[in-house]
């Protein structure tokens, strides 16, 4: 067998970015940004040097973990599961208006941007900093957790289930119009169907969320398990701490597993 | 009875999608409405029940005017016109009786529709509609499992549910195989003669147009240029409504040459 005499073709794959300037200038900015960051941010190399055998101190003063104040544990796991599970429901209840009037194809444009508005502002401030907020407003304690949670979920589960009301099978609508329904009758049979499946996930998605999210309230006085973890460190009591630490990835790991479940069962 | 007069529907500045067509249709008759895409047949039904404005013209069921009406005048006069989709458009996540029921939307109030407290003769008219067209016995079936022929029939029943004054039928076979789509434009002709129904069915099929319907309507470009019976409508009145229109027929024929025409639909 013989191939006619010409060179092997050859290919490469195309650059990601197609103009060489731009592809490596872009590549020396980044190197010049991390060079500078580095040499101008006080890191104080000495302070961190001192600092891991301390951190080696408190892992393991942490060992074994200690769940002889198993009482505190509980209560205090107990009260950051009621926060997230009360707070869950009141956000993904309240979600349901504000993404009905945040979604463009349903709402007129003054509603519209009110829900807009809403969600925007529910999303543009991190869970810890509301619940600041709300720990001086109406004092320590869960219900201040239980708000700070509700508008975390509003905004979440807001944004998200507008997005999904924008993106449905606008013929089911013009079914239901077509019939003589009104618009919440519509709501109810052309819009809410086509969404249940999404919303189910993103209220078991926000129940994750929000159990994670109550340990972390907790730490500025919002109530829950971050207050007991607070006060743990606080009394050098490292092995309660990580017991607490564990309990909370045990939580977590589960709520995984069975919001992954119904998520599939959903369907 | 069903009266239209210059009926116009323009978007924007463009051209007129319907350019002040006039069309009456008596009880217990059944329409064909064919036309090439684009020639406005789908915005005629569609001004009719109101789900795209028309721009001016006016549009009478039995006396009432329909053009002008608003809010809860406009959701009355809906629940007189029924209507069946292309895409059947029912909800796909509901059963089929309550996609049934939902044909009374307009009559019941939004307690019992969010309860499906729907009263005892909806129930019992939805049994027998259903019955009518042999999809009884997937009541409590969700609407998703069905197949196309099914979907429609289920389609048909819910705009029947309505007591329509008239059933406006938007393509209802172009999603369907052959034989099912016969079966639908043979149950929606019997249909129309058993509830003496005037029934408007926009389609592409001109061979069930003519089988299926007493009067054939061609629409070219928004305006209306044909109307007469079935026998009438000939290879000239073929040739008016799709000529110069690239077919997709004409397409498959002239395939083998291997070169477009360069007359760009």
């Amino acid at each position: 067998m013989t191939r006619p005499e010409r060179a092997a073709r050859t290919w490469r794959k195309p650059p990601f970015i197609a103009n060489p300037l731009l592809r490596y200038g872009l590549l020396m900015g980044l190197v010049a940004y991390l060079v500078w960051a580095f040499g101008s941010l006080p890191f104080n190399w000495e302070r961190i040097g001192e600092g891991l055998p301390r951190a080696g101190r408190i892992f393991g003063g942490g060992f074994p973990p200690s769940f002889e104040r198993y009482d505190l544990l509980l209560t205090g796991f107990k009260e950051s599961l009621q926060i997230a599970v009360l707070a869950t429901l009141l956000g993904v209840m309240l979600s349901v208006p504000f993404a009905v009037m945040a979604a463009r194809n349903i709402s007129p444009m003054p509603v519209y941007l009110l829900g807009r508005a809403v969600i925007i502002v529910s999303r543009s401030f991190h869970p810890v900093i509301v619940a600041i907020l709300f720990v001086a407003a109406v004092g320590f304690g869960p219900l201040a957790g239980v708000l700070t949670l509700t508008l975390y979920s509003i905004g979440f589960v807001g944004k998200l289930l507008a997005e999904e009301i924008e993106e449905i099978d606008w013929g089911q609508v013009e079914a239901i119009r077509a019939a003589g329904g009104g618009f919440l009758v519509t709501l109810v049979y052309a819009v809410f169907p086509q969404v249940l499946p999404r919303q189910v996930g993103l209220s078991m998605y926000q129940l994750d969320s929000n159990l994670r999210a109550s340990a972390v309230v907790g730490i500025v006085g919002a109530g829950g398990i971050g207050g007991t973890l607070m006060n743990a460190f606080g009394r050098y009591d490292y092995a309660f701490a990580f017991a607490i630490l564990l309990v909370i990835i045990a939580v977590i790991l589960v709520s995984e597993g069975v919001s992954g479940w119904v998520r599939k069962r959903i369907w | 009875m069903l009266e239209i007069a210059n009926l116009i529907k323009r978007y924007g500045q463009d051209e007129p999608v319907l350019k002040g067509l006039d069309l009456v249709v008596e009880d217990n008759s059944v329409v064909a409405i064919v036309g090439a895409s684009g020639a406005g047949k789908s915005t005629m039904l569609r001004c009719i029940n109101r789900l795209v404005e028309p721009s001016s013209g006016s549009i009478r069921l039995n006396g009432t005017e329909l053009v002008a009406l608003r809010g809860a005048a406009l959701r009355r006069a809906r629940r007189k016109i029924g209507m069946v989709f292309q895409g059947f458009n029912l909800i796909d996540r509901l059963t089929v009786m309550e996609n049934v029921l939902a044909g009374r939307l307009g009559y019941v109030s939004l307690f019992q529709a969010v309860t499906r407290r729907f009263p005892a003769e909806d129930i019992d008219r939805a049994f027998a509609l259903m019955e009518r067209v042999g999809i009884a016995h997937y009541a409590n079936k969700r609407a998703d499992e069905l197949s196309g022929g099914e979907r429609q029939r289920v389609g048909v029943v819910r705009a029947l549910m309505q007591e329509p004054e008239v059933l406006l039928a938007d393509e209802p076979t172009a999603s369907l195989d052959p034989r099912t789509s016969e079966q639908i434009m043979m149950l929606l002709q019997s249909l129309a003669s058993e509830l003496s129904l005037p029934v408007l069915i926009n389609i592409h099929n001109v061979a069930q147009a003519k089988a299926y319907t007493e009067r054939i309507v061609g629409l070219r470009h928004g305006t209306m240029i044909f109307d007469g019976v079935p026998a009438e409508f000939d290879k000239a009145a073929l040739e008016a409504i799709y000529g110069g229109i690239e077919a997709p027929d004409d397409e498959l024929t002239a395939a083998p040459a291997g070169i477009a025409s360069g007359e760009e639909s």
